[in-house]
């Protein structure tokens, strides 16, 4: 800043000294001769620097105050160009105030903005197409669309941002450039900047929200961005994505109920072996696939996550409404801390006399929503206390919620109806008409039993003033006149009397009182009726004349009356159904949480519908971001495992690091950090594996320079190593590894934890083949721990098994004690329910959570069992056609024998050789872990190294996946 | 998103209003002043305001409506958060943010208002930044101003925009570098006649001002981090570290800013450091009532209450008091119906107490309800949770900085029934 303050006081001292005697200033305020702002005007036109600024803040203060300046206009424009930064910033805030009214005029300052937008200076440029973009003149909508464009690709993400800023100003100034204005969102939706992200979407919600399309491929990005976007922009991105969440992915909530079902028959399936049974299963399960979270819905909701403890009260609202609207019900819960929600927290919704008034109803309302059997006499016993404060409005709404949570809660009514009749002695009159209000609705559900209340309130209308309440009283009086037989007649002898000076409303109650007394009890009240009808005859009040006129037609049978006679009674003294006392929050759910729609519950402009969810998924790949080689190897990737885990993985990770955002992108660039640990990764593999071979190492530095992201197989008789090598760690901050371990053969280690990852913790896992013993419906999973940190790990264990719906875990034991630079086997099961979904779970030391994920490859799904060739035969006669996947193929070159197919085909999958007479083919069988669903395998070799496969599976999915890998493992 | 924002006095003078896009009329705030009116109180007045054309959607602050014009949807705590950032940004450049300061410094003002949103979506709002942007008044710098015409605004983008830590600053030198936390605990609490506390919970912010050179990168440990159940941290914190390890890791914005703020649930036992004895009644008869309060420390861990006030708001009945108080002062305003007695320092020796007669209107019936009070004190070095820092340690710089940790307790939303 000295630079700029320095060259500031160069212009100061540059421009001309002042001839005191001229200041304009002084003039101004002694000469009355001057024309409105005239000292202004000159003051301006001087060419002092400081005059200037002082001219400047005297007219924007007049701004402030909301007076005209406009006709300074010519003065103020001339000065757009002036060097002081002051004087000019001040002149585009006079600038886009006026331009709009003195267009001409401020089509001279434009020459000035283009200028300044080659401005080497990014502040300079991005002001001047802040101003520029801000000029409501629609003839310069092709300069502005110009100066957007070229500042999209500016080198600067300030300039970048303020060009997303530019983009509603421009919609709105001239809607028919939408479709350009589109693609400069799409272009800048890519950026990569978090500076960038908050203003587009901003951009996005104002020009295109409906353009969901845009957002796929960024989907990913902005979801591992948001945890450093700044607050306001991760509101707008939250929300954004809330919708787009609600486009693309399954309801978690909707087949709950389907799902468990499901799930417990693939459970049960394991034991009754019945065939019927299982077909029915793979039915529904073709139907309606059970429910799997898409990882893209997921990731959205883990980075969301840690936002709940932002400062900023909309960012945590925003984030309490994506999980409202997008969460498995189980996992809502975790707003609830965050927001005080829910009957833990209940105290915290009790009322001060000094709450705002509409503070105290929102209180009222959470307090009635969360009153229960349990709590009931709490809530109670506190809104006894509301009733007695002194705002008279909030007793009202008091007395209101006690009758819902009557009405609510059947155990309480007795005790909330004793405690409303109670206060009908209250001194205050508002007070007792709502407890009438309120307790004639009450007793509209079960009148029987309340004679005695009707009996009470009878006596009270002797008191009572409320026109309300009189004419809830007389209702209640009249719809149960059977139940006070005797009081009732008298009661509209005492109306009678006084009918002509009652309200209205009142007197509407009386006549339909008399009506209904007539009725069932004509002998008594005849005369009384007739008296009220004709008085009501000739009231001043039309409505009372025509219900007058029209209740004597009905109820009073005469010559001239009509069909309509006989059924008065059925009329007047129907069964009516009970009034549902209603929340006057209720019938604004279907607006989005936390919207302004939402508050007025009224659709405000602007507001984007919250759309239902799809039926069906739309296809997750269109997420799939186009970095080069991802796509051909996605499609021909080596085995459906390896893209299995890459899918699961990346967000993971990605999560990771974006919760570490600030730490690490403060000092070094994430892109740095993990390519630096992978190359650290890679080198310490190639010391740690002796045994391998010359010519392996340089195969795989052949790799490294082809830099391409393939899974490099090598021949197992010989090679003992698989690496994988990501070409594009810092697009997906992931790096992965997959080796196999010497001296256990075929068997592949897994990395769970990397040693840097984990901070010196390395964890690596195999699938075993050997069965479970704890539980044989579970896959054994083998867990290798070396501590390599430089003192004691403790208390490794398992927490939080995130599972997939019917999977289940049995953790291994906690291991007290690993001492540096050991290692530590132990074996855990997983049940993955026949599914290769991931289970993730969190391993916890004595000071560190880490987030992992085990996800089995199809292979090691199963479990071998043993079959002769005639069940085999008669097995596989069993699971024909939608069973039965056949596959042709040409074996790789080192497919020469026999031996090799099997070797090939048991290391894909965990299944044992079936006894053959021909030698041209081999038979695999095996059992599915969890449902015991048999798989057979036939591979038939060719003349010319042709080749068939045959999978015979009833779980289709795992067929056809099995076959994916088989065939992976033979053609190479 | 955000259409104008009009700055209003409590007593209705409409002093400021900033348009970032085309103009409206002022006299939408006509729609406000009917509400404003209806409200009676200023607290009152409805955060959201239903025009025909607009809404308006306010903040009360220091006597000051902050009131924002809108027109598309737009999630209305966005904009109230906002519509805060911005009176704690005037707070922080002018000292404090009153009608009077605005009214001075209207030229800043204007000047920050239109770095803070550009056509209505915010653009800067971290004060760091804004710093950089727009220099805050000095009296020195103001004079330096007027003579050379240089001006207080910067020339180059601050360096924070572009990085990945906005809320900082770069190139800050001390020479002598400092670090303080204030620890200030508020307790809410709800006691009923009997003195019982219905409901009680803490809400606790640490304030930080520091002073540090260079990049310094802070680690601030907790004793009982585990006391802390709700808390939400200012941008520069890990939440990371936090869910692992319950240690607050950040670099620092420079000067002063709030490092958190947490909450105690109600399902943590609360200590209430005072009790209250009070025995207010009207009678029927005479047009008259008695008050008599006393109060008395209960759990205050050995230390000394301070400000002690009792505010008492009377039932519209109430023409005058007349009391006499063992202890410090006390007030009673007749148009707003609040007593007011001012304790002070509790003496736990000799109890303050205050008695004596309250004359109500003639003929109008006895008021239902007694009026609760409202308690405000003050807790020198203590954290009522029993919070307490452990260590401060910095790493990233070299240099030892001057730490320091002060402690207070006040009353927040403390209110006894009757």
């Amino acid at each position: 800043m000295s630079a700029s303050s320095a060259f500031s006081d160069e212009k100061g001292g540059s421009a001309s000294e002042p001839e005191y005697g001229h200041d304009p200033a002084s003039g101004g305020i002694f000469s009355s001769d001057y024309k409105r702002h005239d000292d202004l005007k000159e003051m301006l036109d001087s060419n002092k620097d400081s005059l200037k600024l002082e001219a400047m803040k005297r007219i924007v203060a007049m701004i402030a105050r909301g007076k005209n300046a406009s006709d300074l206009f010519p003065a103020v424009v001339k000065n757009v160009a002036c060097k002081n930064i002051e004087v000019k910033k001040l002149v585009y805030v006079y600038l886009v105030r006026y331009a709009e009214e003195q267009q001409d005029l401020a089509l001279l300052s434009i020459s000035t903005f283009q200028r300044g937008l080659k401005d080497p200076n990014q502040l300079i440029r991005a002001s001047a197409l802040r101003v520029l973009s801000s000029i409501r003149v629609t003839i310069i909508v092709p300069i502005m669309m110009l100066a957007i464009k070229e500042a999209a690709s500016d080198m600067s993400p300030y300039v970048r941002k303020t060009a997303a800023h530019a983009i509603p100003k421009l919609h709105s100034l001239d809607p028919e450039q939408k479709d350009q204005l589109i693609e400069v969102i799409e272009k800048l939706l890519a950026d990569k900047t978090t500076l960038v992200a908050g203003s587009v979407v901003m951009a996005f919600e104002e020009v295109c929200p409906d353009r969901i399309d845009l957002i796929h491929k960024n989907y990913r990005k902005l979801c591992n961005l948001l945890i450093d976007v700044e607050e306001w922009g991760q509101v707008v991105i939250i929300n954004m994505l809330t919708r787009y969440a609600r486009t693309q992915f399954l309801n978690p909530n909707v087949n709950e109920s389907l799902l468990e079902e499901s799930s417990e028959k693939a459970f049960y399936a394991s034991d009754d072996e019945e065939d019927e049974d299982k077909k029915a299963e793979v039915t529904t399960l073709e139907k309606r696939k059970p429910y799997v979270m898409d990882p893209d819905h997921r990731l959205l909701l883990r980075n969301t996550k840690p936002l709940l403890q932002s400062r900023n009260a909309a960012v945590v609202m925003a984030v309490a409404q994506l999980y409202f609207h997008l969460a498995p019900k189980a996992e809502v819960g975790i707003i609830a801390k965050a927001l005080g929600m829910f009957e833990p927290y209940l105290k915290s919704f009790y009322i001060r006399s000094t709450d705002p008034t509409q503070i105290k109803i929102l209180k009222l309302e959470v307090l009635t929503n969360l009153a229960n059997e349990a709590n009931i006499s709490t809530i109670l016993r506190e809104f006894q206390t509301y009733i007695k404060s002194m705002d008279k409005d909030f007793v009202a709404a008091s007395i209101q919620a006690i009758g819902r949570c009557a009405t609510n809660i059947g155990e309480v009514r007795d005790t909330c109806l004793n405690g409303l009749v109670q206060l009908l002695s209250n001194r205050d009159e508002l007070v007792v008409a709502e407890s009438v209000v309120v307790i004639k609705k009450l007793l509209q559900m079960q009148p029987e039993q309340h004679s005695d209340i009707i009996k009470h309130m009878a006596k009270l209308i002797d008191n009572i003033q409320v026109p309300m309440a009189r004419a809830s009283i007389l209702w209640l009086i009249g719809e149960y006149c059977e139940h006070v037989p005797k009081i009732a007649p008298d009661v509209l002898r005492k109306m009678a009397k006084s009918f002509t000076n009652e309200e209205d409303i009142v007197k509407l109650q009386i006549i339909n009182l008399a009506a209904k007394l007539y009725l069932t009890n004509s002998k008594q009240t005849k005369l009384l009726t007739q008296y009220v009808l004709n008085l009501a005859k000739y009231d001043q009040n039309y409505d009372i004349r025509d219900r007058a006129r029209f209740i004597r037609q009905l109820i009073v049978p005469t010559d001239k009356s009509g069909a309509l006679n006989k059924y008065a009674k059925k009329l007047f003294l129907a069964l009516k159904p009970a009034p549902v006392l209603e929340s006057p929050f209720k019938d604004r759910d279907h607006f989005q949480l936390g919207s302004l729609s939402h508050l007025l519950n009224a659709k405000a402009a602007g507001y984007q519908e919250l759309p239902d969810w799809p039926e069906s998924a739309p296809d997750p790949s269109v997420r799939n971001v186009e970095v080069k080689d991802s796509i051909p190897d996605w499609s021909k990737c080596s085995s459906r495992k390896d893209r299995k885990e890459k899918k699961v993985e990346k967000p993971f990770y990605s999560d990771s690091e974006g919760e570490s955002g600030p730490t690490e992108s403060a000092d070094s660039g994430n892109c740095g950090e993990s390519s630096a640990s992978g190359s650290d990764e890679s080198g310490s593999g190639s010391e740690s594996e002796e045994s391998r071979e010359e010519t392996e190492s340089e195969e795989e530095e052949e790799d490294e320079e082809e830099e391409k992201k393939k899974r490099k197989k090598l021949d197992k008789t010989k090679a003992k190593k698989q690496a994988e090598e990501s070409a594009e760690r810092c697009a997906i901050h992931t790096i992965h590894q997959i080796r196999t371990i010497a001296p256990s053969g075929s068997i592949k280690m897994y990395e769970l934890l990397h040693r840097i990852t984990g901070e010196g913790l390395a964890v690596e896992y195999c699938f075993s083949r050997q069965p479970f013993s704890p539980d044989p419906n579970m896959v054994a999973v083998q867990i290798q721990f070396t501590n390599n940190t430089n003192s004691e790990t403790k208390n490794l264990h398992i927490e939080d098994p995130r599972l997939q719906s019917g999977m289940r875990i049995r953790e291994f034991a906690e291991i007290g004690l690993q001492p540096t630079g050991e290692s530590v086997t132990v074996v855990m099961g997983i049940d993955f329910c026949d599914s290769t979904q991931a289970a993730n779970f969190q391993l916890c030391t004595h000071t560190r959570k880490f987030f992992v994920s085990i996800q089995p490859p199809v292979g090691e799904l199963m479990t071998p069992t043993f079959l002769t060739e005639n069940n085999f035969k008669k097995e596989q006669g069993k699971l024909m056609g939608m069973n039965e996947i056949l596959e042709k193929l040409t074996l790789g070159e080192k497919c020469v024998n026999e031996h090799v197919i099997v070797e090939r085909v048991t290391a894909t999958a965990n299944l044992s050789r079936v006894p053959c007479g021909s030698d041209k083919e081999c038979r695999f069988a095996g059992k599915t872990v969890s449902s015991g669903c048999l798989v057979l395998v036939t591979v038939t070799t060719k003349e010319g190294g042709g080749a068939q496969l045959t999978v015979n599976c009833e779980k289709m999915v795992i067929g056809t996946m099995l076959v994916k890998d088989i065939l992976q493992a033979l053609s190479q | 998103m955000i259409h104008s924002l009009f700055l209003i006095s409590n007593a209705g003078d409409l002093f400021l209003e900033k348009h970032w896009k085309s103009v409206i009329s002022r006299s939408v705030c006509d729609y406000f002043f009917e509400a404003r009116e209806k409200a009676v109180e200023p607290d009152n007045v409805p955060p959201v305001i239903r025009t025909p054309h607009h809404y308006l959607i306010n903040i009360y602050r220091e006597k000051i409506f902050f009131v924002s014009v809108i027109q598309t949807e737009v999630p209305p705590l966005f904009v109230i958060e906002f519509l805060h950032r911005v009176a704690e940004t005037f707070q922080d450049y002018f000292g404090e943010c009153s009608e009077t300061t605005i009214k001075d410094n209207v030229v800043i003002v204007y000047e920050l208002l239109e770095e803070m949103l550009d056509n209505g979506f915010p653009l800067a709002t971290e004060s760091n930044i804004l710093k950089e942007l727009i220099r805050p008044p000095t009296i020195l710098r103001s004079m330096v101003n007027t003579i050379t015409g240089s001006s207080n605004v910067g020339e180059t983008l601050p360096t924070g925009q572009l990085s990945t830590i906005p809320w900082r600053r770069a190139g800050v030198k001390y020479t002598s570098n400092e670090a303080y936390f204030d620890v200030v605990e508020e307790i809410d609490a709800i006691l009923d006649k009997s003195g019982t506390a219905v409901f009680a919970e803490i809400q606790g912010v640490i304030d930080a001002c520091v002073k540090l050179s260079g990049m310094p990168d802070l680690t601030l440990s907790f004793m009982n981090p585990r006391l802390l159940d709700d808390v939400s941290f200012h941008p520069c914190v890990r939440y990371k570290r936090w869910e692992s390890e319950r240690v607050i890791s950040f670099i620092p914005p420079d000067g002063n800013f709030q490092l958190m703020s947490y909450h105690i649930s109600a399902q943590n036992l609360v200590a209430i450091p005072v009790y209250v004895k009070q025995n207010i009644s009207f009678f029927e008869t005479g047009s008259s009532g008695r008050l008599d309060i006393t109060v008395g420390p209960k759990q205050t861990m050995g230390k000394t209450l301070e400000c002690l006030v009792v505010t008492v708001h009377m039932p519209k009945v109430v023409l005058s008091a007349n009391l006499s108080a063992t202890q410090g002062t006390y007030n009673y305003d007749p148009v707003t119906k609040i007593l007011v007695w001012d304790i002070g320092k509790l003496n736990p020796q000799k109890l303050p107490n205050l008695k004596g007669s309250l004359s109500l209107q003639s003929g109008a019936p006895k008021p239902e309800e007694n009026p609760s009070l409202n308690i405000d004190l003050k807790i020198q070095q203590l954290a009522i949770s029993g919070l307490k820092v452990n260590r401060l340690d910095v790493y990233g710089e070299k240099y030892k900085p001057f730490k320091g940790v002060k402690y207070v307790t006040k009353a927040g939303k403390f209110q006894v029934r009757t």
